[in-house]
């Protein structure tokens, strides 16, 4: 008895807990779904009269369009880049024990601590000299700053989870090292690197701070756009929430994509 | 065997030098010079950090940090687990339920921003409205209290489910054998909690501590977008206050505040995990 009566009350604090969870979601797109007279006169939970208008606009406006583009481009060559440089770090962090390997680990990790807004002076200077201020290429490295220290955080925890023997089995069998990386031991930790390329995809395609300061037209993120015209006079609410919405898009379709490994990468406790 | 692992970590050190390194030295270097647009810098040393630490402003932005990271993780982490508890260990809701909690970490900053703000806007918010039927004046543009526990609760909503997947994944991973064992002595609730369930759950909970730290530490989107850092300076926290800085090209005394800023979140760190591994040890072997 006194066991049902728990479980009765955990389900309602479930019940709560993802109703007031949810409800922020349903109202941006309720909203979105509405015309701004509707959005401005008063607040209502359904809209009166459902319109598709402002994802028509966003479709039909070369602005919004460029900069979907824009965060998808940069935000595909980050994450390209972070696995081709950390699966091969990762491995060296999880195999081998050199000289200074636990500082160099922590000195990684720090690079994750650091708050973007230190970067942001430096990084305009840097990448004028460089030609690649509002570039793709150039929020895409930007980026790398954060997302490589992560994602070698996550695969040295995959990695070291393969047992070592694997590695000496397969040269005795006469694996030439090469053959070995590609045929056996990426196969092993492919679950590692879908979680590592969903987490990294996630970081870069939300971050504002370096995408605002590093881009002014030509690699202008929706992330940026979508702060435009913000604070304002006369927002144009129903517009920003369909775009809200189509933003949560891309990560919901790589979600979809990696959702068998997800489950696996968080239940080895080491997101 | 030595000369490999340095070739693995090369296309990594590499990128990280020129997105890392080379803009850090730049900081340190202008962090000891008077620079104004237009001007030529010139060396002043360690001025710009006495100024930076003698600035009532500075101050004000970090003890307003820490009163709000501290909350947040005084709210987030039991909150957290108590969910985490509460969800069901197998059947057929635990994908739903993780399907929900995963929603709010897709959405970018901003939306999350703007979502916020639709919330809290004046006449058309729920939130107003909502508070208006107990009779109370809610009002994020106008009142500091309003703003700065807005905010928190933006945290609080976007991140929660963060800890509590990282303590679900620590519950599963928990043999069900250790309870019946725990049962069997006849442990209370509160004592199988304590000495089962918890240290079990010390190496998710570091992992969700310190990422909750270092990023509630380093909150910039959301006040920016939802109160713009006021009214006054109620949200204006240390990241807002120091880009603002930059942005009015005071070079000098923004970059001697952001090595300051890097300096406090790198001390925390250290010593919250040094913290938090010894406690988590010492609950272990009792």
């Amino acid at each position: 008895m006194h066991r049902q009566n728990s479980r009765i009350g955990a389900t309602i604090l479930l019940i709560v807990y993802f109703l007031l969870l949810i409800f922020p979601v349903y109202w941006m797109v309720n909203t979105s779904l509405k015309y701004d007279e509707e959005i401005l006169s008063s607040m209502t939970f359904f809209p009166r009269e459902v319109t598709f208008k402002n994802y028509a606009e966003i479709f039909g406006s070369s602005l919004w369009m460029n900069s979907f583009k824009n965060s998808l481009i940069y935000v595909f060559i980050n994450v390209a880049i972070t696995i081709v440089v950390s699966v091969p770090a990762a491995y060296a962090f999880s195999r081998w024990n050199f000289r200074g390997d636990k500082h160099l680990f922590f000195w990684l990790i720090t690079n994750r601590m650091a708050p973007a807004v230190i970067f942001m002076i430096p990084f305009t200077q840097l990448y004028n000299n460089l030609g690649i201020f509002d570039t793709h290429i150039g929020v895409a490295i930007a980026h790398l700053l954060f997302n490589i220290p992560l994602a070698i955080w996550i695969l040295e925890g995959f990695m070291s989870g393969i047992p070592k023997e694997i590695d000496e089995t397969a040269f005795v069998d006469g694996y030439s090292f090469t053959r070995f990386f590609f045929k056996i031991f990426l196969p092993l930790v492919k679950q590692g690197i879908g979680v590592t390329a969903f987490l990294c995809f996630t970081f870069s395609w939300v971050e504002l701070i370096l995408a605002k300061t590093l881009t002014i037209t030509n690699a202008k993120p929706v992330v940026v756009t979508l702060t435009v015209g913000i604070g304002a006079e006369g927002v144009k609410w129903g517009l920003l929430a369909a775009a809200g919405v189509l933003t949560i898009v891309p990560g919901a379709i790589v979600v979809y994509f990696v959702r068998n490994y997800l489950a696996k990468g968080f239940a080895l406790g080491r997101v | 065997m030595k000369n490999r692992a340095w070739l693995f970590l090369l296309p990594a050190l590499a990128f990280m030098s020129i997105s890392a390194v080379i803009p850090l030295v730049t900081v340190v270097n202008y962090s000891q010079n008077y620079i104004f647009a237009g001007s030529m810098p010139f060396f002043v040393g360690v001025e710009n950090f006495v100024e930076v630490l003698q600035d009532s402003q500075f101050i004000d932005a970090v003890i307003k940090q820490f009163v709000f990271t501290f909350l947040v993780l005084i709210i987030e982490i039991p909150l957290g687990i108590i969910i985490a508890l509460a969800m069901p260990q197998k059947g057929k809701w635990v994908p739903l339920n993780l399907v929900l909690l995963g929603i709010p970490l897709l959405i970018p900053y901003n939306v999350v921003g703007i979502i916020w703000r639709l919330f809290t806007q004046a006449d058309i918010g729920v939130v107003p409205n909502a508070f208006k039927l107990f009779g109370y004046m809610y009002n994020v543009t106008l009142n500091s209290n309003d703003a700065f526990f807005t905010i928190l609760t933006v945290d609080v909503w976007h991140w929660t489910p963060l800890i509590i997947l990282l303590s679900y994944a620590g519950l599963q991973a928990i043999p069900s054998a250790y309870y019946k064992a725990a049962a069997i002595d006849g442990a209370s609730k509160w004592n199988t909690f304590k000495y089962v369930t918890l240290p079990k759950l010390r190496t998710v909970l570091t992992i969700g501590i310190l990422l909750r730290f270092m990023d509630s530490f380093k909150i910039y989107s959301e006040p920016l977008l939802l109160t713009g850092g006021g009214p006054g300076t109620a949200t204006t926290f240390l990241s807002l206050f120091v880009s603002r800085k930059a942005e009015s090209y005071e070079l000098g005394y923004a970059s001697a505040a952001s090595l300051i800023y890097f300096f406090i979140v790198l001390v925390l760190s250290y010593i919250f995990f040094q913290f938090i591994s010894r406690v988590g040890r010492g609950v272990h072997h009792a």
